[in-house]
């Protein structure tokens, strides 16, 4: 009885008796929702446009932030770096494609996916080596990014908003509607779609799919620069964050794989119930479930709609 | 090879008949109450203009598609939903149009997996490969012998069935679906894609199944001639309704067939 | 012309059907079994017992039962590191409870465990596949890690959170713990690892293989030469978490002798899956070799350099690993996806006609 009581009246009360820790809670969970939904953004456009799990998504953030920090360190102005940096990136897409993507062309979806466990190994190594193991500050203010907090008076207590929280917001948000033009309005968006649709069609109406796909990741890797700048100036630069990128991948279950809405509301659903559940619930069972909590979502969320809020129904015909 | 099992059905007596079955995808009508049977020791085909409903009727008999209305009765017992594992135990085998063969495995190994359903040595005798479990290793082996013996496919035994041509992999296929020594065989165009030799190969392969084991034969089939040929009787599916159903004559003569296949021989 | 099988008929299938029909294979096999089980603890230096050789037969083993699970079956797990630490800390657990209890028997016992737990979480597997059921997988790999970290009884309430192996003896001699020797804990490894590949050979070659292969290639099909999916796959993940069990029972008690839960985390999957992958997915002895370059290739770069007089910074190596095994994955998946074990066997097919080219 007491333990039904702890579990499904006592957290509601918490929330009540103090409704500036429950909007903190919230926001909190806000912010990192939309992280994740920026990644899990790339993903989604890699896999509309190439039918690939890009499993290294995760990693190609941090590879990202670490190659703008390092550059910076190395004695490299922030803007200059940031320029540099968009230029990995494509140089990134490039070296894909070319070595990954076409080599693998023809083969089942499962052994694309396991290439870029692959190239997720790879990049950490090489990340690492290059720029070193350790942990690094992100060049926030180089960059022109706000500092400091807001603190607002609410229901007799205190929220406290960080400006940069409020600056990804934004940001995330400009580049979701810069996409969504792009998809729509554009006709390379147009043939990103008729690859996502078919390949073979996409052929043969002259579409390259080898120039559509160095577009995609390298779009896929402008998201994760986006984000790890974002993710950067928030905590530090290191690969631990590839656990946290991890996360994508119940956001993704979440959203849908192939929708870029499902890739946002599936984000802010995780980032949000993950904050709510740790905070309210974790100290019953021994706090740190974070780390699981996302992917017991995604687990209920395979059992009873596979395809995500937003995605389409696989029908398999014989 | 004579499966066991179940009530007997006399030769000549209906072994499944299908009654007023109708199945949709979404909002397409892919068979729209069709009634017929099939006598045990026949080679019923099922024929019809692409589109026809044709390997949707074989899937719904098979368990794979459960059909919105109608139901289906198989040696004397009615069932509402048949789950394809159920057919399989019941005495229905099955090939497909586009070859299902395991192609992570040889084609031995490919019809040992058709022997499955009878091989009961438990899973303790399995770890050890020993007593129980290496005597009904062997025992099946002997049989799928000879059934690689019947279809002449001994020299590509151990061949991985992916690096085969097509038309051995067809045969192959056929071996596994008689390795399960059903009473029903349902092919799915055996003949496609094969050159005239092969289909006087496989036509000969599908009279002998029928003479020698008496298997009851459903096929689905494109080549008129291979119809006339070997067919007792026949049904014609058009946009997923039945338009004629009789012996191949009756049905040549059939004026709907002959609009409804218009301009198409083989 | 040494590696040929002319000559060699048989008589009866029941000789036809053995794992090893040709008798090259044979000898072969009892010549790698006297190496292992002589040659090398008597000649074998503690260095290549201790750092190589224990450890690479416990991850051979850990491989051999993810291969079962993704290999034959075709179910991407991203759980290995997870179900191999139920095995340990259900060997921990239990041999602290039942201290007087035979040591072996815990570590077998241990596996069952691991089995329970696998197929909890291969109950997913009935409605989802692919890349949507190694996500699963994570699920249980993330809340078991948790589980080890976050949940004291695991651990026996040690204040450090890591546990420590208690010593076990067969027969008067210390198998685990301080006192044992690296020579004993071999041979305790050794036998496990023969005994269960030897079960695990039984197993792929018979009626259960072909199940497990025909879910992987097609299983629509598999379905109508009436293979149940469901019990099949939850066959697999219960025989592919005892072996990860086992193998996670193993590391901890005859080779770290104790382990901090940090051990058992999602790289330990990744690293196991990539042995897989290299190996030759579907091979009992593409484990082997996929193990061997994984969990040997690191040492070789940490200790040759210097000995051959490069300085090579501890990091560095680390990072080198990384990369070179990211590499050699794309490449493999690239070039032969069937791993090693399918090199292997076109260098064996090479032999069989040698000296001629084909």
């Amino acid at each position: 009885m007491d333990l039904l009581y702890k579990i499904f009246v006592d957290p509601f009360l918490q929330m009540g008796t103090a409704p500036d820790l429950l909007v903190q809670t919230l926001w909190e969970g806000l912010v990192a929702g939309v992280l994740y939904s920026l990644i899990a953004l790339g993903f989604v456009l890699i896999f509309k446009a190439s039918g690939v799990f890009n499993f290294a998504q995760g990693i190609m953030v941090v590879f990202a932030a670490l190659t703008l920090v390092g550059l910076h360190e190395h004695g490299i102005p922030a803007y200059l770096a940031l320029a540099l940096t968009i230029l990995v990136m494509l140089g990134l897409a490039f070296a894909v494609e070319r070595l990954i993507l076409r080599p693998l062309v023809n083969q089942p979806d499962i052994i694309l996916f396991m290439a870029t466990f692959g190239l997720t190994y790879f990049l950490i190594g090489f990340g690492e080596l290059i720029f070193g193991g350790e942990t690094k500050i992100m060049i926030a203010n180089q960059l022109g990014l706000p500092r400091g907090a807001i603190d607002l008076k609410f229901a007799g207590g205190f929220v406290s908003i960080q400006k940069i929280d409020v600056a990804a917001a934004i940001i995330a948000s400009i580049m979701v509607a810069g996409l969504a033009i792009f998809f729509q309005r554009t006709r390379i968006g147009r043939a990103l779609r008729a690859v996502a649709d078919s390949h073979r069609a996409a052929l043969s109406v002259g579409i390259s799919l080898e120039q559509i796909w160095v577009i995609v990741w390298f779009a896929a890797g402008l998201v994760a620069l986006t984000t790890g700048i974002m993710w950067g100036a928030r905590s530090d630069v290191s690969f631990a964050l590839d656990v946290i990128a991890l996360k994508a991948l119940p956001v993704l279950i979440l959203g849908g794989l192939t929708s870029i809405p499902g890739a946002i509301v599936g984000g802010l659903i995780i980032g949000i119930g993950e904050k709510l559940g740790e905070f309210y619930w974790g100290p019953l069972m021994g706090s740190g479930i974070e780390s699981w909590f996302a992917y017991v979502i995604a687990l209920i969320f395979l059992l009873f709609r596979p395809q995500g809020l937003f995605g389409e129904r696989i029908i398999e015909r014989i | 090879m004579r499966a066991a099992g179940g009530p007997d059905v006399a030769v000549g007596d209906v072994l499944l008949s299908v009654e007023n079955v109708s199945l949709s995808f979404g909002g397409v009508k892919a068979v729209s109450d069709v009634s017929f049977d099939i006598r045990k020791g026949e080679i019923r085909a099922i024929i019809g203009p692409n589109g026809a409903g044709k390997t949707s009727m074989l899937n719904v008999i098979n368990g794979f598609y459960q059909p919105q209305k109608g139901r289906i009765t198989f040696k004397g017992q009615t069932r509402a939903k048949m789950r394809p594992h159920d057919a399989a135990y019941g005495g229905i085998a099955r090939t497909f149009q586009n070859v299902a063969l395991f192609r992570g495995m040889t084609a031995l190994d490919n019809i040992m997996a058709g022997r499955t359903l009878k091989m009961h040595a438990s899973f303790f005798w399995q770890l050890l490969r020993y007593g129980p479990a290496l005597r009904e290793e062997v025992e099946h082996r002997q049989r799928v012998e000879e059934i690689i013996d019947f279809l002449k496919i001994q020299e590509i035994r151990r061949v991985p069935v992916g690096r085969l041509p097509y038309g051995l992999q067809k045969r192959v296929e056929l071996g596994r679906a008689l390795a399960m020594e059903p009473e029903l065989l349902l092919l799915d165009e055996p003949m496609a894609g094969m050159n005239l030799e092969e289909k006087e190969d496989m036509s000969r392969f599908v009279l002998d199944v029928n003479d020698h084991y008496g298997t009851t034969i459903a096929l689905i089939e494109h080549d008129m001639g291979v119809v006339m040929d070997l067919s007792d009787r026949v049904v014609v599916l058009d946009h997923g309704n039945k338009i004629a159903d009789g012996t191949p004559d009756e049905v040549k003569r059939n004026q709907a067939v002959i609009d409804a296949y218009l301009g198409v021989a083989h | 012309m040494l590696y040929r099988e002319a000559g060699q008929f048989k008589s009866n299938y029941a000789a036809d059907v053995a794992i090893f029909p040709i008798l090259q294979d044979r000898i072969g096999l009892a010549v790698i079994l006297f190496i292992a089980a002589v040659i090398i603890p008597w000649f074998g230096s503690t260095f290549l017992i201790q750092a190589v050789m224990i450890p690479f037969l416990i991850f051979s083993l850990a491989a051999i039962g993810l291969n079962l699970l993704t290999g034959y079956t075709g179910l991407l797990s991203l759980g290995t590191g997870a179900f191999m630490g139920v095995g340990a800390y259900a060997c921990y657990k239990l041999t602290t409870y039942f201290p007087n209890v035979n040591i072996i028997i815990w570590i077998a016992v241990s596996g069952f465990f691991s089995a329970a737990i696998g197929v909890l979480f291969g109950l997913p597997s009935l409605r989802i596949k692919g890349f949507y059921l190694a996500v699963a997988t994570l699920a249980a790999q993330f809340f078991l890690s948790w589980c080890f970290i976050r949940q004291p009884w695991f651990y026996n309430y040690n204040v450090s959170g890591a546990i420590e192996v208690p010593t076990r003896s067969l027969f008067g001699v210390p198998v685990t713990g301080a006192t044992a020797t690296e020579t004993t804990r071999y041979f305790v490894v050794l036998g496990f690892v023969v005994v269960m590949t030897w079960i695990a050979s039984n197993l792929v070659h018979g009626r259960i293989g072909r199940m497990w292969m025909a879910v992987r290639d097609m299983d629509l099909a598999a379905e109508l030469t009436g293979i149940r999916l469901l019990p099949t796959k939850l066959l697999a993940f219960a025989t592919s978490s005892f072996y990860c069990g086992v193998a996670g029972a193993l590391l901890v008690f005859l080779w770290y002798g104790g382990a901090e839960p940090a051990v058992f985390d999602v790289n330990l999957s990744f690293f196991i899956l990539f042995m897989v992958i290299i190996g030759g997915l579907g091979s009992l002895t593409g484990s082997f070799f996929g193990a061997a370059l994984i969990f040997i290739m690191p040492i070789v770069l940490r200790y040759l350099p210097p000995k051959l007089g490069i300085p090579v910074h501890p990091a560095t190596v680390e990072h080198i690993q990384y990369m070179v095994i990211g590499a050699l994955i794309i490449l493999f998946l690239i070039a032969e996806p069937a791993g090693l074990a399918r090199l292997w066997q076109i260098g064996k097919q090479k032999l069989r006609v040698w000296p001629f080219p084909y």
